[in-house]
């Protein structure tokens, strides 16, 4: 590697913007004559819209238009849709309610879209929302998912009966009820993930310009794939035609999910603009993310699983009820399903498999992807289990997981997954010496002296990135392909853009893409620059989510390369009267290998545009375009050990250390892999000690600010220890396998492990704030 | 936020003119922008006494010390003065809100909004202080009446609190995980006049004084004397993130590490 | 309506405004700087951090109208030049921002902290300062290793201007 090729630490060129203040955000586009648009949300659960009089907020000052869901439908505007189909175990389809942008007869959740108000100011937006009369007849409301199907439950969308979306089944019922029955123990569990609010930084915003000279829409939003916005908006939206259609995502302030879906207020924007005549922009306040944005997790789960006298496992059982919310989002269905049940294998050789679950409606804020999505609800299962295992069976959780590891690859899992490379032994060796497994019981024994709780507890995880190819997916239900695409262009001058369909919203892409090129081309990386984000500019992509970017993102980019460099050759060959067999690409120029006789890059670029002295038959210019689709799904995984302290009289937890190893297979940045891995885990601490949405009864979401939901702070987390051993992917041709999941997918089942191991019973919920901590050390003493 | 009307006021007597009717006093705001922000507070004006010299500043006189109403937690947490004089109070005023918070709240402000789960309360009762308003001077104890209310009468406005540095004192707080709130902020303070233990963030109907704790403690000031301690659940606050028994159970623990920081 | 007159990174600037208006939306919609951010609406993310008269606030909790006749810096002015301040090259060499939008706020409150820790910092005060500033992407990890950085630099900087000056 270079100083700037792969493999190198280079500082990120996206820095300078953001450091400065310059960065661009959708909240500081300006538009001329832009207005601005206050949503009108239903402030109950569950109820029927009787009526809206909307006159009063009309005549307000500054106001330029209130419309109302009916308005929409008349303009032919769709429904939002969840775009992966699944099949219930019996072979009927998902049964998806009817979800419209602003609502017409009925609201399912508090916080559903109503009515917009576009204004000159927010502020007199806001005044006019408050005047816009609703009358509404509250129906009663369900918010959990194991409650919503019971005798008597409000029923949420007449499409689907009792609440149920689908009843869906995955592995081999009869071969794990046979190995059930083999066993010499079975450990049993009931495992709650805790609903979790992503909160990106930056809220969600929309800016939709009508331009009625020429009957095409602009919409600035913060998405993590533009592209796929255009798409829905387009396909299924009927919002304007896909060449009428431009689709911005400028800088985004982090997405983690949540910014992946397209949600009812871009849809209205848009809409809005036109029928308004003026630009209309919206921006989020913290407590509409609270309410709209899509939530992740909330699943409830009953699990066993069957282990032979020698503690080897024989068969997993996994039944779980996932709550999907109120509307089912864009890919709401695939992540209960082949994103979780799909890595219920974990890191073990486990022979038989089965998995139900039960995909439910709720009157509570839909729940889809966030940052793992379904990987951390496998990853909580299974590491939890086999912790408890090991204590059932009173051996080290360490060696128990180190029996049952799968030890050779290609290993077929009975769940869908055929994980190619690994090592697990590895990264737990790795995990355990860095914190210090053997010095673990002094520091216990110190920390009891002073009226301290220690605990210690580790997580194997593995997850599946890359989320493809195309085909399999496509077999599975996804309404898209997943593959990604890239254009490379050099410019007259040598230097060169490069067009990817991935997003960058906090990963640093333009930085490790142009490291990618460097390396290739030899060429400084100031003189590269990566585009994306903006459907004018990149024909097509898929974005950024399931830790995808590098895996599928820079492979499109090196397919793109491939061709660039070979064209390349050919014009220096010819140039030099060479064999292209025999060119180099080394120090900026292309070289005849063995001899001095050089090309330098921009010579041949210009060579290129010029075209007066090309190979017979060559096309003038220098740009390639490649579209990548993978041969399989990427398997990160590694150990993470955490260390707590916990204080008895408060039930504070501490993390005293937190011991990540872990398996990316190949990397272009460790700095920025690095930073992903600290964010990653800090989300997964969140998780378990922090983070929870919580509903009441009624369902008014509690936790609607950050006065009631809790962030990780700087005085939350400790700073970690990271190392990484990695085995490359042999599915993609740089070997990548992505890091952008793994901490929150890892993290949360080691800190719940160390808190049991400090306390001493495995009566503890997600998030183990102090009180709840407290109450169960109190209550393992009675 | 609704319309309001702003005004700068020039003096004391000028903001009394102007806090008429559904007026409200403003000085760093810390408490009450936020609520208008989000439409929970609707002042028809806002009369700013942040920037009254005569409001500011931190006197120490022998063992009294006057803090006057405009002064801001950071000049609390980092005065000298009172570094020596009462070295509790300044250390609360370290831990309220974060640094940028502290550089414009005050405590004049925090007294006079009287917020449940606000630290300067608590100290006011356990230090025995006075509340010096524009009309006449108030006993902290006749001050704090329940959740966000106070002795305070329309165009009365906090000008200072003053107070007898005690002989120790300490300040301990278990903070609300989410808003750093505290959920149970215990102040305990002996002086000529013995020992008072004030509470905040714990009580259905605000600040209040544990005289089961300062029974324990008057017999003897040091944190074994709370050993057996309890106090009753009864009165106390239930929320998400702490139940009555949970907050009746801190209030002892920092109680408890409250003395032993005072006897430090 | 108020009259709001401020001094912006050095520039006079004034405007008429609804007395509503907070100091925020003032900086971003009528001056024009868009770097201070809003990201919560219970003062608590400190994405809009600002120096009023030399101390760190949070620019949504506050009118402009308040700020009026003050000195106000945002994190447009920080650089000098094409030169970054000492936190900025911090932030941007430790690593210290992913999706960029909590940056300005984190940059502003640290050299509010290091002002007012001449002394130096050490790990656990850096992270209790950083109490009102909430990060979603980093972890704190390098947010905590450039905020130290960066402390370490200045404290340098200014024994060796002490020195000059002696």
């Amino acid at each position: 590697m270079g100083i700037e090729g792969v493999g190198a630490r280079v500082s990120r060129k996206e820095d300078k913007r953001f450091i400065t203040g310059a960065g661009r955000y959708v909240d500081d586009m300006v538009v001329p004559g832009m207005k601005h648009a206050m949503f009108v949300r239903s402030p109950h659960a569950h109820a029927q819209i009787k009526k809206i009089d909307v006159k009063a907020a009309q005549a307000m000052p500054g106001v330029i238009g209130v419309l109302t869901g009916k308005e929409l439908k008349a303009d032919g505007i769709g429904n939002l849709i969840c775009g992966w189909m699944i099949h219930s175990k019996d072979g009927s389809p998902m049964k998806m309610g009817a979800w419209s942008p602003l609502a017409v007869d009925k609201v399912r959740y508090v916080g559903d879209a109503v009515v917009v108000v576009v204004a000159d100011t927010k502020a007199q937006a806001r005044d006019a929302a408050e005047a816009v009369e609703i009358t509404y007849k509250e129906l009663k409301a369900v918010t959990d998912a194991s409650k919503a199907m019971d005798k008597g439950a409000p029923q949420i969308h007449p499409e689907a009966e009792n609440n149920l979306i689908f009843d869906w089944d995955l592995g081999n019922a009869d071969e794990t009820a046979a190995a059930f029955k083999k066993a010499a123990h079975v450990v049993k569990m009931d495992v709650i993930n805790n609903r979790l609010v992503p909160n990106a930084m930056e809220p969600r915003a929309a800016l939709g310009h009508y331009d009625k000279a020429e009957d095409h829409y602009t919409c600035w939003t913060t998405s993590q794939n533009p592209h796929v916005a255009r798409l829905v908006m387009s396909a299924f939206y009927n919002v304007a035609p896909e060449n009428k259609l431009r689709v911005i995502a400028p800088d985004v302030g982090g997405g983690f999910g949540s910014k992946i879906y397209i949600y009812p207020e871009e849809i209205v924007c848009l809409w809005a603009s036109k029928k308004t005549g003026v630009p209309v922009k919206w921006v989020a306040d913290r407590t509409e993310s609270f309410l709209t944005d899509a939530h992740g997790r909330d699943h409830h789960t009953h699990a066993e699983m069957a282990f032979d006298k020698d503690h080897k496992i024989l068969g997993f059982k996994v039944e779980t009820k996932a709550n999907l919310g109120a509307y089912m989002s864009l890919f709401s269905s695939a992540t209960p399903t082949y994103l979780y049940a799909t890595l219920l294998s974990g890191q073990y050789d486990i022979p038989a498999i089965h998995a139900n679950v039960k995909a439910i409606y709720t009157n509570t804020a839909p729940v889809d992807a966030y940052r793992g999505a379904g990987r951390p609800e496998a990853a909580y299962l299974i590491e939890r289990m086999m912790e408890v295992s090991a204590r059932q069976f009173g051996v080290s959780p360490a060696e128990l997981r180190r029996k049952n590891f799968i030890k050779s690859f290609p290993h077929q899992t009975p769940v869908i997954m055929c994980y190619d490379a690994g090592d697990f032994a590895t990264s737990l060796d790795t995990a355990m010496k860095g914190a210090d497994y053997a010095g673990f019981e002094k520091r216990r024994e110190k920390a009891k002296k002073a009226g301290k709780l220690r605990g210690m507890g580790f997580s194997c995880y593995i997850e599946a990135c890359g989320i493809a190819p195309s085909a399999a997916v496509g077999s599975l239900g996804a309404g898209v392909g997943l593959w990604e695409s890239a254009e490379v262009r050099v410019n007259a001058v040598g230097t060169i853009e490069v067009l990817t369909g991935s997003h960058s919203h906090g990963q640093g892409h333009e930085t490790t893409f142009a490291q990618l090129v460097a390396q290739r081309l030899s060429v400084p990386l100031d003189s590269i620059s990566i585009v994306h984000g903006d459907t004018d500019k990149v024909q097509m992509g898929m974005g950024t989510y399931g830790s995808r970017s590098g895996a599928v993102g820079m492979s499109a980019i090196v397919k793109a390369l491939d061709k660039v460099e070979a064209k390349a050759k050919k014009i220096a060959a010819h140039l030099m009267e060479a064999d292209e067999a025999d060119i180099v690409i080394e120090n900026g120029a292309l070289k005849v290998a063995g001899t001095d006789k050089n090309v330098p890059w921009f010579q041949m670029a210009l060579a290129a545009y010029t075209a007066h002295n090309l190979p017979g038959g060559m096309e003038p210019g220098l740009k390639e375009t490649a579209f990548y689709d993978p041969a399989n799904f990427t398997f990160p995984a590694g150990c993470y050990i955490c260390e707590v302290e916990i204080d008895p009289d408060t039930g504070q937890t501490d993390i005293v250390q937190f011991v990540a190893a872990d398996d990316f297979g190949n990397i272009i940045n460790p700095m920025i892999v690095e930073g992903q891995v600290h964010g990653g885990v800090t989300q997964g601490i969140g998780q378990a000690i922090l983070e929870g949405a919580n509903y009441d009864a009624s369902g008014q979401l509690l936790t609607a600010s950050y006065m009631d939901y809790t962030m990780p702070r700087a005085g939350d987390v400790p700073s970690y220890k990271l190392s990484t051993s990695n085995t490359p992917s042999p599915s993609n041709p740089l070997g990548i396998k992505g890091c952008g999941e793994a901490g929150a997918i890892g993290a949360p089942p080691a800190v719940i492990n160390a808190i049991t191991d400090a306390i001493g019973t495995e009566n503890l919920t997600m998030p183990a704030t102090p009180q709840k901590v407290w109450a169960a050390i109190r209550s393992a003493k009675h | 936020m609704y319309s309001v009307n702003y005004h700068r006021a020039a003096s004391v007597a000028d903001a009394a003119k102007l806090a008429k009717g559904d007026a409200k006093l403003v000085s760093g705001g810390m408490t009450l922008i936020p609520a208008m922000k989000t439409r929970l507070a609707a002042p028809s004006d806002l009369v700013d006494i942040s920037r009254i010299d005569a409001l500011k500043g931190i006197k120490v006189s022998g063992k009294t010390v006057t803090i006057g109403a405009a002064t801001t937690h950071y000049e609390v947490a980092t005065s000298d003065k009172l570094a020596k004089a009462c070295p509790a109070l300044s250390h609360l005023a370290s831990m309220i809100g974060d640094p940028a918070v502290r550089h414009r709240g005050t405590i004049g402000g925090s007294i006079a909004n009287n917020d449940p789960a606000a630290d300067y309360p608590a100290a006011m009762l356990a230090l025995g202080a006075t509340i010096v308003t524009n009309k006449r001077q108030i006993a902290a104890e006749k001050f704090f009446k329940g959740l966000f209310e106070t002795a305070l009468k329309d165009g009365e406005i906090v000008t200072a609190v003053t107070f007898t540095a005690p002989a120790k004192a300490a300040y301990e707080k278990f903070r609300n995980p989410a808003s750093r709130y505290a959920i149970v902020g215990v102040f305990v303070a002996k002086g000529a006049d013995g020992v008072r233990v004030a509470v905040t963030g714990a009580g259905d109907d605000g600040v209040f004084r544990s005289r089961e704790l300062e029974t324990a403690l008057a017999k003897q000031f040091d944190a074994a004397a709370l050993t057996s301690a309890k106090v009753p659940a009864r009165a106390l606050m239930t929320d998400m993130h702490a139940s009555a028994d949970y907050r009746a159970h801190l209030i002892v623990v920092m109680a408890r590490r409250a003395v032993a920081a005072a006897n430090a | 309506m108020s009259e709001v007159s401020l001094t912006v990174n050095g520039r006079r600037v004034s405007a008429s405004v609804e007395d509503r208006t907070l100091l925020v939306h003032f900086l971003r919609e009528h001056v024009g700087l868009t770097g201070t951010h809003v990201g919560c609406d219970t003062s608590q993310c400190g994405a809009c951090v600002v120096h009023v008269d030399g101390k760190a606030v949070k620019s949504c909790s506050m009118l402009a109208a308040q700020a009026s006749g003050s000195d106000v810096m945002t994190i447009e002015g920080l650089a000098n030049g094409g030169d970054l301040h000492p936190v900025q090259a911090a932030f941007k060499e430790h690593h210290g921002l992913q999706c960029g939008f909590c940056t300005p706020g984190m940059i502003m409150t640290t050299v509010d902290m290091i002002a007012r820790h001449p002394e130096g910092l050490d790990e656990a005060t850096v992270r209790a300062e950083l109490e009102g500033n909430i990060c979603r992407c980093t972890g704190y990890h390098n947010i905590v290793k450039a905020v130290l950085a960066a402390s370490k630099t200045m404290s340098k900087a200014s024994k060796g201007k002490a020195k000059k000056a002696a």
